[in-house]
């Protein structure tokens, strides 16, 4: 993809992303239409051609929708990059937030900062548990120096499995009346709870991660061939692959502090986009981001809208599409070299 | 000038890979570093590359010590071609090739997006003769194809010193010489320096100006194919049992092996049945 075209394609995908988050406020229980919408949203903007929307209309787009929506796509996009520096930096197709133990670990950190009161920040305690689980998943799957793919996810499953144990408990221990619902939105992951202070946590971890990782691409595509490859390209491996997995932990906590644990937007996202954008990191991570977040709010519409007035946890959904891509990539595999 | 390497020693985990190992090669020649399985070859190779930290030892590079070089200055003055190497993802020829100009290049905005080194990619697509496959994926290629695509991204990468790894490794015959003349053709239009693992002595004696044998991580003989290829050395190392000929036409030794057993096979069959 040259220049142009790439230019050309994430103007495209960032339009359609707008439309995306504009039809998805629009639907719901209560009927309001594209035009209420965008002026509510440019009312409260100050942008001219704003205002005149009933009280309650405007209400449900700016406390409610517009909030859900925006986390959505924040959650979607950091997902998705998430998934992108995963795969290239342990170079396992297979590798994903969710699938490593990651999100898992990053719920029973918010978990246990939100029930037992430890003096944490949610998305700080959320980041914790995140790297704790990954370089948990990370030293159970090396042997001899090197990590296949194959074995990376047994042990991602094994941290996964414990994390999320330890999640229902530590919620169990301090039962309350919806315990159940609350185990199931941390561990399927949900953002039904979204407000303007999820969009913060969510937005602002995407800006300042997305933007590293991006000025990290160069240093990404030099591991494509390996460690020793990237060392003799001039690339620092150890210090360069342990900020990277750094940055994803606190991407992913961020993410999971808002939304719980949501399954295979970081796995089946990169592939998606890689095929579009091809392998270089510079163009392949920005339309991650942009496609990421429109998988996540369009999952979540459908999760709050199919079996209306009943709501899913938007990882049923992520799954029901996830899990046969993820199927797709394992029967699609040529080689068995990574199992 | 050339290299260098002076009393490099490594272990690791108490196993010695590399013992005391110092050698001068000369600059502009291409140098066969050779050894059973297991004598340290591709460790030497890493050594080299500054890739790996040696316990004890040095190699310069020019006089400058490799491991006193930031690991981008090394990049730009070395370009290493691993055994086996493999792309985690489907890459295209021109994609390869590009890996080589991230030395040289922006340490933001230079990996693949880079549009500017086209004309790098093309010459050196062009100068190992797969110039028409710019666009094949990687995984489409023969195996002789993508060993020129990899030296290919080594010459991008503009170095003075070039490493390979059992470059010959699974590739037909046919093939392996012409990658080996191929290798020889860039060394001397370029006037860079090449040391490669090979395992094949015979390759090794037609193609290469001057050779290193180590035994165990030992350097146990080093000079020109004449000196390094004796049958004494031969068989003290690899304990086979040959003789050294020269080449019919190109006068460079050719190692005749004789095979175990076969002697023995043969003489009870000239005594016929009894």
């Amino acid at each position: 993809m040259n220049r142009r075209r790439f230019a050309l394609t994430l103007a495209t995908s960032v339009v359609a992303l707008a439309l995306v988050v504009a039809i998805a406020v629009t639907i719901g229980p209560a009927g309001i239409s594209l035009a209420e919408v965008t002026r509510s949203i440019a009312g409260h903007l100050g942008l001219p051609g704003g205002g005149g929307v009933p009280l309650l209309t405007d209400s449900i787009v700016w406390q409610l929708r517009l909030p859900r929506v925006l986390t959505a796509g924040a959650v979607g996009a950091g997902l998705a990059l998430s998934g992108v520096v995963m795969q290239s930096i342990t170079r396992n197709p297979l590798a994903d937030p969710y699938l490593l133990g990651l999100s898992s670990g990053a719920s029973l950190g918010a978990v246990a900062v939100l029930i037992l009161g430890v003096g944490f920040a949610l998305p700080a305690a959320a980041f914790l548990g995140a790297l704790a689980a990954l370089v948990a998943t990370l030293s159970i799957a090396r042997v001899g120096g090197t990590i296949t793919p194959g074995r990376a996810v047994l042990s991602g499953l094994a941290i996964a499995q414990l994390a999320a144990a330890g999640t229902s408990f530590v919620i169990f221990w301090s039962a309350k009346g919806d315990s159940y619902r609350e185990i199931l939105n941390w561990l399927l992951g949900s953002v039904a709870g979204a407000s303007w202070t999820s969009v913060g946590i969510a937005a602002a971890a995407l800006a300042i991660v997305g933007t590293g990782l991006v000025l990290a691409s160069t240093r990404l595509d030099a591991f494509v061939f390996g460690d020793t490859a990237a060392a003799s390209l001039g690339i620092n491996v150890n210090a360069t692959r342990w900020a990277l997995l750094a940055a994803v932990a606190l991407l992913t906590g961020a993410m999971v502090s808002v939304s719980g644990s949501i399954g295979f937007v970081g796995l089946i996202l990169p592939h998606l986009v890689r095929g579009l954008a091809g392998p270089g990191h510079l163009r392949l991570l920005p339309l991650a981001a942009v496609a990421g977040a429109a998988f996540l709010i369009t999952a979540d519409t459908l999760a709050r809208t199919v079996f209306d007035p009943r709501e899913l946890p938007v990882g049923i959904v992520t799954a029901f599409i996830g899990v046969p891509v993820f199927i797709a990539l394992i029967k699609g595999r040529k080689s068995a070299s990574w199992a | 000038m050339g290299v260098t390497i002076t009393g490099l020693s490594l272990s690791i985990d108490g196993r010695t890979i590399l013992e005391n190992v110092s050698a001068a090669v000369p600059a502009g020649a291409v140098i066969g570093l050779l050894g059973p399985n297991g004598a340290g070859k591709s460790t030497l190779l890493r050594l080299i590359a500054g890739i790996a930290k040696p316990d004890a030892g040095a190699v310069l590079l020019d006089n400058v010590a490799v491991g006193s070089l930031p690991r981008r200055e090394a990049a730009r003055r070395i370009a290493l071609l691993e055994q086996n190497a493999a792309p985690s993802v489907d890459l295209s020829a021109h994609d390869v090739v590009l890996l080589g100009r991230i030395p040289h290049r922006s340490r933001v905005l230079g990996g693949f997006g880079g549009d500017d080194d086209r004309e790098v990619v093309a010459e050196a697509l062009h100068a190992v003769g797969v110039g028409d496959l710019a666009d094949r994926l990687w995984h489409t290629l023969s195996g002789g194809q993508q060993q020129r695509v990899q030296i290919a991204r080594a010459i991008a990468q503009h170095p003075s010193l070039l490493l390979l790894d059992e470059p010959t490794n699974h590739l037909d015959v046919s093939a392996q010489l012409s990658l080996l003349s191929l290798v020889r053709q860039q060394v001397r239009a370029r006037g860079l320096t090449a040391i490669a693992a090979l395992h094949d002595l015979n390759l090794a004696a037609a193609y290469c100006d001057h050779l290193l044998l180590l035994d165990a991580g030992r350097l146990v003989a080093a000079g020109t194919p004449d000196e390094v290829l004796r049958p004494s050395v031969i068989a003290a190392v690899y304990g086979v049992d040959c003789d050294v000929i020269p080449h019919p036409r190109g006068g460079h030794p050719v190692i005749v092996f004789s095979p175990a057993g076969r002697e023995a096979e043969r003489a009870e069959s000239f005594r016929g049945p009894s």
